[in-house]
């Protein structure tokens, strides 16, 4: 049986003003901003954190292996997430959750905590300093910042069979999750000359299956660091996708992998498509192709679109559901929601984007892209375009250009309000925001898998939360209902 | 009927069946071009008024 899917989404925001123009001093503001209001002032705790370690089990080979920073801003939210400074970002890491639809809500959440911040900081700066905040991934000068995606898998799965499997997907999703840019940014991507592309990140991929995450990405993230038990979990680490404003394909992004996951835990990767015999080329030039034509050679001498990867991965996803009902990825209305989302979207780009342009980034980015372009007769390569392209990712929502193209919602205001303050019921999060929410001034620090209690007398008591599955409403809430205080919990929980 | 005849009333019927269909197009498309003209006159209002300055300055260290 495949083993939940347990997920969630980490986004790296661009920043831009502050004083000093100093991007580290602008994010610091912008977490201390959220961190007075006070809803937390929790530290993150670093025990656990060991992203040198490789999948394949081998020490890094490429380069340097990635390096925790324990200086900068750092905290926990009561629903869960982690906010902090990473390098010269500010970064949301949703908690943990247990459905594509869940983690698309904790995702918006996060833009909800970033709006907030930016609003405090703002008070608080002249209006020449005023910071602004974009949901993006490139600067469009060559340089890249991540929004990476995590999901339990079983340490049973071999990781081999992981690359196998996946690769095709993580060329192809790009044509309904892509989010689209102006022009491009590298080397390569210079000598085509696009006018527009399909991803933001496409072209900043080298290497198929590596540890770094800022030299020499790799389409596969082979980092092993579970934050849960080794013995039994995996937690894949993809770095491939763009941050979507699209509620939608943030939910199909989530859901179609965490689906092909869940069969290749159940059916092994023998039904999947053959991979592309050149996977970065293949990731690059799809990307470029708008027209979605463009063909790659595969390890079966057969000769592939995004599209016929995305067509046959569909297929594959369907044929698994059909036969062993997706529990592992989400109740049936849900799973059945992913595929006919999925499905949708592949049809419309092929056939006709403009009916998916309330729901895929790259669409509905390009459209007013062309359309400002064929107004005002400008180049391929006008600023304006540029400003359009960065601004369709600008929080503020005096501003933001994707709350005005129309986006279809999946998930209500009011929802999204309730998961600024309040975690997932259904994961481990649950017990660290509730007790972060309880017990503020008893926690000493708090991470994915511990929270460590400080009770002013004795030794720090640190709770471990090796298994993401446990900690839910459903196991601590009446626990936490009953403990007025720390201590009393501790003791309740030894007992 | 003549051979002559039965292709010009196909002829006649597909010609009407086209001019119907495009004006069904038509009028989607009109629909469709105005609703992205009122887009674009509302992008026009928010966009960043120097478009070369903004992006320009908009210059990131890499992250991950």
């Amino acid at each position: 049986m495949a083993i939940a899917k347990v997920l969630g989404i980490e986004t790296e925001y661009g920043i831009a003003g502050g004083p000093d123009m100093d991007p580290i001093t602008a994010s610091s503001i912008i977490v201390n901003a959220y961190a007075q209001q006070g809803r937390t002032r929790i530290n993150w705790d670093f025990h656990g954190e060991t992203p040198e370690l490789d999948a394949r089990g081998l020490p890094g080979l490429t380069s340097f292996a990635p390096v925790v920073e324990t200086h900068l801003a750092n905290t926990v939210l009561t629903n869960g997430a982690r906010l902090y400074v990473d390098h010269a970002h500010p970064e949301y890491s949703s908690p943990e959750c247990r459905s594509p639809l869940e983690a698309t809500l904790f995702d918006l959440a996060g833009e909800e905590v970033m709006r907030r911040a930016l609003v405090v900081a703002n008070e608080t700066l002249d209006q020449e300093y005023a910071i602004t905040l974009y949901k993006n991934n490139s600067d469009g000068k060559g340089n890249s910042y991540g929004t990476h995606e995590n999901y339990l898998v079983s340490r049973e799965v071999d990781f081999s069979n992981v690359i196998r499997a996946m690769v095709p997907h993580f060329v192809s999703r790009q044509i309904i999750v892509g989010a689209g840019k102006v022009g491009s940014e590298t080397d390569h991507g210079h000598d085509a000359d696009p006018a527009f592309q399909l991803s933001q990140r496409a072209e900043f991929f080298e290497e198929v299956v590596g540890l770094e995450t800022t030299l020499k990405r790799p389409i596969i993230n082979t980092r092993d660091e579970p934050h849960s038990d080794a013995e039994r979990f995996r937690r894949l680490h993809v770095i491939i996708g763009d941050a979507n404003l699209s509620q939608v394909a943030t939910f199909v992004k989530l859901g179609s992998t965490a689906l092909l996951l869940a069969a290749l835990e159940d059916e092994g990767p023998e039904g999947f498509p053959s991979l592309p015999r050149h996977p970065v080329r293949a990731v690059r030039a799809y990307s470029l192709d708008t027209s979605l034509k463009a063909v790659e050679i595969c390890e079966d001498n057969l000769w592939r679109s995004a599209w016929d990867f995305q067509d046959q991965l569909w297929e594959l996803a369907t044929a698994y559901v059909n036969k062993s009902g997706g529990d592992a990825v989400g109740d049936e209305a849900e799973v059945t929601m992913i595929l006919s989302q999925w499905r949708e979207m592949l049809d419309g780009v092929r056939d006709d984007p403009e009916i998916v342009a309330d729901r895929v980034d790259w669409v509905a980015k390009q459209r007013i892209v062309n359309g400002i372009r064929e107004r005002y007769d400008l180049d391929a390569h006008d600023a304006k375009l540029r400003a359009i392209d960065l601004q369709y990712h600008d929080l503020r929502p005096e501003k933001s250009l994707a709350q005005r193209v129309g986006l279809k919602s999946l998930l209500r205001v009011d929802e999204v309000r309730e998961a600024v303050h309040n975690a997932p019921r259904t994961t481990r999060a649950y017990f660290r925001g509730q007790c972060v929410a309880r017990y503020p001034d008893q926690i000493a620090a708090a991470n994915w898998d511990s929270v460590v209690f400080d009770l002013g007398e004795g030794p720090l008591q640190r709770v471990p939360m090796m298994d993401p599955l446990r900690g839910t409403a459903a196991l601590t809430e009446d626990l936490l209902e009953v403990s007025s205080t720390a201590d009393e919990l501790l003791q309740a929980l030894d007992r | 009927m003549a051979e002559q005849e039965r292709i010009q009333k196909q002829r006649t019927e597909r010609d009407a069946d086209t001019t119907q269909d495009v004006n069904v197009d038509a009028t989607k498309g009109d629909q469709l071009k105005a609703e992205l003209d009122d887009l674009l006159d509302e992008i026009d209002e928010v966009l960043e008024e120097n478009a070369e300055e903004f992006v320009r300055n908009y210059v990131q260290k890499g992250g991950e």
